[in-house]
């Protein structure tokens, strides 16, 4: 099945998420939909989808124009999409997930588990899909879980698959097996369009391949023909420099020392198994794994967030262990937070506040108990001008700003004061090119500054760019660390997935 | 090293429970025999009835006459057993099971006790039990049936307090039980068409909704009651459904009895928690209900409708407890009284609760909450030295204990509560 897409616009108040966009995608394709976040790849897939209805152009299936007042309509016409979050019943089966809203009944509507479980067998089968059809679906793997999504909209018998950011979950491997779906997927003819933002799986995968920015489309190209360069500077608008330039770490003795530490989750589960870690100053260490191996435990115990349960915390030699947040915030420790959102701003609050949310209780800043509002005001104003924030007020709320300008305001408030330690969480989650750039830049310039650095990140590239030192976690432990230099993406991939190499045993 | 340590005390705490629980069926093992035991004098019997109050039945059982003080040693000896199987071996995962065993031996070492050199009708109980849980079970399923769909319902005291008044009205009115009890349904379902909107269309916070609802119906049959029922009696003498014994059923002993010789609101109850349940897993029907209530967003993307579901699902729930109401006024009393319900749309709840949002598990549930109400009665009756006003608030401290204890192992519909907006 072709669609095609003809001048589709659509506006959300104070700005046009999709400004005349024009789009082909032919049988039998995998064509990648290449764009910052905010450049409208998903707005205009929801629109394909039903979800959204579109302010004008038009959509038309094999040439034919068709009008999806909801998602039922487009799953009938042969579409299906596999969202960034998935859509999936956490307690339900894999079988009653698969066929929820077309279920197989017998009399009186009573369910019939049996057939259903037998066509997903099926179709699991055919495509290489592999998933238990009786297990509960939380239970499972996150990259099991996202084929149970991709065999639902197969269920629907779905021509053309939308995969909205497949990857952004995913280990390196578990990539590589979506691709071989994928294939198999093309084979049988179906198109499938490929949401990313990756330029590296764009150029592995896709036949075609369609740069959005800012609501529009600014091209379309072969893997062939292009770059990652190429591709970069067509997302962003301008050449982009996709290395961090950085000089070797010079490491100037232990600033966090980390031994066997225990951490558990809210549950009172174990997250954070025995690690041990050090950072020195002068150097980046950065945590890679996938989501949800124990890192989000690891920061909050190591900012104070979160109370361990056995081992030791030390800073500059003195034992930390047991501090409360601000005891760690005192003693020199900036925490860049994994949620900016939730944990590193309070979005009702002034920019100017934001940027003393830590500092506000001392001088400068207050004298005795009262603020100094113009103290605030004045070190705000040089904030924004020192840190590029982009605001017509330092009066502002926060949650007016984008993204990047927010992670500005948080970076600005951490660096402003003299930390030893600095520990960012997806210091660079949702951001646009630019920022990511700025972001980075400022970590190393910290780092050469002589503060220690810890970095976790799910994003191997970002891991590959920043890292002195690359610790690796998996279910809780840190398998291994690995000199940045030398490390191979492929042999960080496979420790991600939890496997050790030959004759190696779980280092740190 | 630590991972040793961290999965150490991981098994330690569940230990420490294991334990915890042995030497509870050990001290109620003692505790029965002290108090009950030796609180028993020797000789004396306790005799407690199997037969129904009427006299013609199929089969007549033998009452059952147990010597107090000898009974309550071996019930005894048998929790400190089961108390020493835990310490030593432990029953691990079927421990639920022998945490209810326990407690039942030590109800009813309890009446064995209380009924010394008295008899009892343990049939009588079971019966009163049962009555006692059918306002409390419809109560609950209306809870069932909105919070599946996501929809907290906190306003079952009003529908039931609402219906009841109606139904009492219009059968009075209309000479015909069946119509009141029909109005009552169509009061319940208004009542909740009102939560809905509330709660759905115009997204207001659920629990206050809830409370709004519960307020204006305390205010509005008392009202209603002060200024008509009260100089017009005839409008609030409906008369009550009489009990149908099911023939064959109703002649099995004790279960007859107790289930099957009953008016048709308890039919219609037993009837609706088999319906729902099948309903809402084994059915199309439910799975689509559930799955609005774990993740509307989810469900939206394949196709069904979140809004008219969780409307259909408020409404139907409202329908129900309607009957519920109808019950207190048609079922079991024969007229309305301000504020009969006294708390049982919100013990529903907390049955609702216990029961994990499964209509069995609620009904199972009720009984307990029913079994402490007609366990209050009848001591009240055999006089065991308990001030009255103390014995009345066992089903309270039951419904308190219950959700204390409950609330943070069970696992609500993720959605619950929650309004969906379609971006």
């Amino acid at each position: 099945m072709r669609l095609q897409l003809k001048g589709v616009t659509k506006r959300f108040p104070g700005l046009v998420a999709n400004d005349s966009v024009d789009l082909t995608v032919a049988e039998g394709e995998i064509h990648a939909l290449l764009g910052e976040n905010g450049a409208g790849k998903t707005t205009l897939m929801n629109i394909v989808y039903g979800l959204y209805r579109a302010d004008g152009g038009e959509i038309l299936l094999d040439g034919s124009p068709v009008h999806f007042g909801s998602p039922r309509h487009a799953i009938g016409a042969g579409l299906g999409m596999v969202h960034q979050h998935f859509m999936l019943v956490p307690v339900f089966t894999v079988t009653e997930n698969v066929m929820l809203g077309i279920e197989s009944t017998r009399r009186f509507g009573f369910l019939d588990r049996r057939e259903a479980a037998q066509r997903v067998r099926e179709i699991s089968q055919r495509y290489g899909l592999e998933v238990p059809p009786d297990a509960v679906v939380e239970e499972l793997p996150v990259g099991v879980q996202q084929r149970v999504e991709i065999l639902k909209a197969l269920y629907r018998e779905a021509q053309i698959l939308i995969l909205d950011e497949p990857t952004a979950v995913l280990t390196p491997q578990e990539t590589e097996d979506l691709f071989e779906v994928m294939r198999s997927l093309q084979e049988a003819g179906k198109s499938i369009i490929f949401i990313t933002h990756k330029l590296k799986e764009v150029l592995a995968i896709a036949d075609r391949i369609t740069v959005m920015s800012r609501g529009r489309v600014v091209g379309t190209t072969t893997p062939g023909e292009t770059s990652e360069e190429e591709l970069a500077a067509m997302m962003v608008g301008r050449a982009v420099r996709l290395r961090v330039d950085k000089a070797p770490a010079d490491t100037r003795g232990p600033v966090l020392e980390v031994l066997d530490v225990v951490v558990l989750d809210d549950r009172g589960q174990v997250a954070v198994d025995g690690v041990s870690l050090t950072v020195q100053a002068g150097e980046i260490v950065c945590v890679a794994g996938v989501q949800g191996n124990g890192q989000t435990e690891l920061v909050e115990a190591v900012t104070g967030l979160r109370p361990i349960a056995s081992g030791s915390i030390r800073l500059l030699g003195r034992d930390v262990t047991g501090a409360s947040p601000r005891g760690f915030l005192r003693a020199g420790v900036g925490h860049v937070p994994e949620d900016r959102q939730r944990d590193g701003l309070v979005l009702d609050f002034s920019i100017a506040d934001n940027l003393v949310l830590n500092t506000h209780g001392s001088a400068p800043f207050a004298r005795w108990i009262v603020r100094d509002d113009e103290a605030i005001r004045a070190a705000a104003q040089e904030r924004v001008a020192a840190f590029d924030i982009r605001t017509l007020s330092v009066e502002q709320p926060v949650a007016t700003l984008s993204g990047g300008n927010q992670q500005k305001v948080i970076i600005g408030r951490e660096f402003s004061r003299p930390i030893r330690l600095l520990v960012a969480s997806q210091p660079t989650r949702g951001l646009d090119v630019g920022s990511i750039e700025y972001i980075h830049e400022r970590l190393v310039e910290k780092r050469d500054q002589g503060a220690a650095v810890l970095i976790v990140s799910v994003e191997l590239d970002e891991v590959l760019a920043l890292a002195d030192r690359i610790a690796v976690m998996y279910r809780g432990k840190i398998l291994n660390i690995l000199p940045a230099d030398t490390a191979e993406p492929e042999r960080i991939g496979l420790l991600m997935a939890g496997s050790l190499g030959e004759g190696e045993g779980p280092g740190g | 090293m630590s991972v040793v340590a961290g999965s150490v005390g991981a098994s330690t705490a569940s230990l420490r429970r294991a334990r915890v629980m042995g030497i509870l069926f050990l001290l109620v093992g003692v505790l029965i025999v002290l108090v009950f035991g030796l609180g028993s004098e020797g000789g004396v019997v306790s005799r407690l009835g199997l037969n129904p109050a009427r006299a013609e039945t199929l089969f007549r059982l033998p009452d059952l006459v147990l010597p107090a003080r000898s009974t309550a040693f071996l019930l005894g000896a048998v929790c400190a057993f089961l108390g020493g199987v835990q310490l030593s071996r432990g029953f691990e995962r079927r421990v639920n099971l022998v945490i209810a065993i326990v407690l039942v031996l030590f109800v009813f070492a309890f009446l064995t006790w209380a009924a010394r050199d008295r008899s009892l009708s343990l049939l009588g109980m079971l019966q009163s039990t049962l009555l006692r849980s059918v306002p409390i079970t419809f109560g609950a399923l209306s809870g069932v049936l909105c919070e599946r769909a996501g929809v907290i319902n906190i306003a079952i005291e009003g529908m039931l307090l609402t219906s009841a008044f109606t139904a009492s009205v219009a059968a009075s009115l209309t000479d015909s039980l069946w119509i009141g009890l029909l109005s009552g349904a169509i009061v319940g379902g208004l009542v909740a068409g009102l939560l809905a909107l509330l709660a759905i269309r115009y997204q207001v916070d659920q629990i206050v909704a809830g409370t709004v609802i519960n307020i204006l119906a305390l205010g509005l049959t008392s009202y209603l009651t002060d200024q008509f029922l009260q100089r017009n009696q005839e409008l609030n003498n409906p008369g009550r459904f009489q009990n149908v014994p099911i023939p064959g059923l109703s002649d099995v002993p004790i279960l007859g009895p107790v289930a099957f010789d009953q008016n048709v609101l308890v039919y219609l109850m037993m009837a609706i928690v088999a319906a729902s349940f099948f309903g809402l897993f084994y059915t199309r029907w439910g799975l689509r209900v559930r799955a609005v209530g774990e993740h509307p967003k989810a469900a939206d993307t394949v196709g069904i409708r979140v809004l008219f579901t969780r409307y259909r699902n408020v409404i139907l729930g409202g329908v129900v407890a309607g009957i519920g109401g109808a019950y207190f006024s048609l079922g079991a009393v024969g007229r309305f009284e301000e504020g009969m319900t006294a708390g049982r749309g919100f013990i529903g709840l907390a049955a609702m609760i216990f029961g994990r949002w499964n209509p069995i598990g609620a009904f199972a549930a009720a009984l307990i909450f029913g079994f402490a109400d007609s366990l209050q009665v009848k001591l009240n009756i055999l006089r065991v030295g308990i001030p009255s006003e103390f014995l009345a608030m066992a089903p309270y401290l039951v419904t308190i204990l219950i959700v204390a204890g409950a609330a943070h192992r069970v696992r609500p519909p993720a959605a619950d509560g929650k309004p969906y907006l379609k971006e």
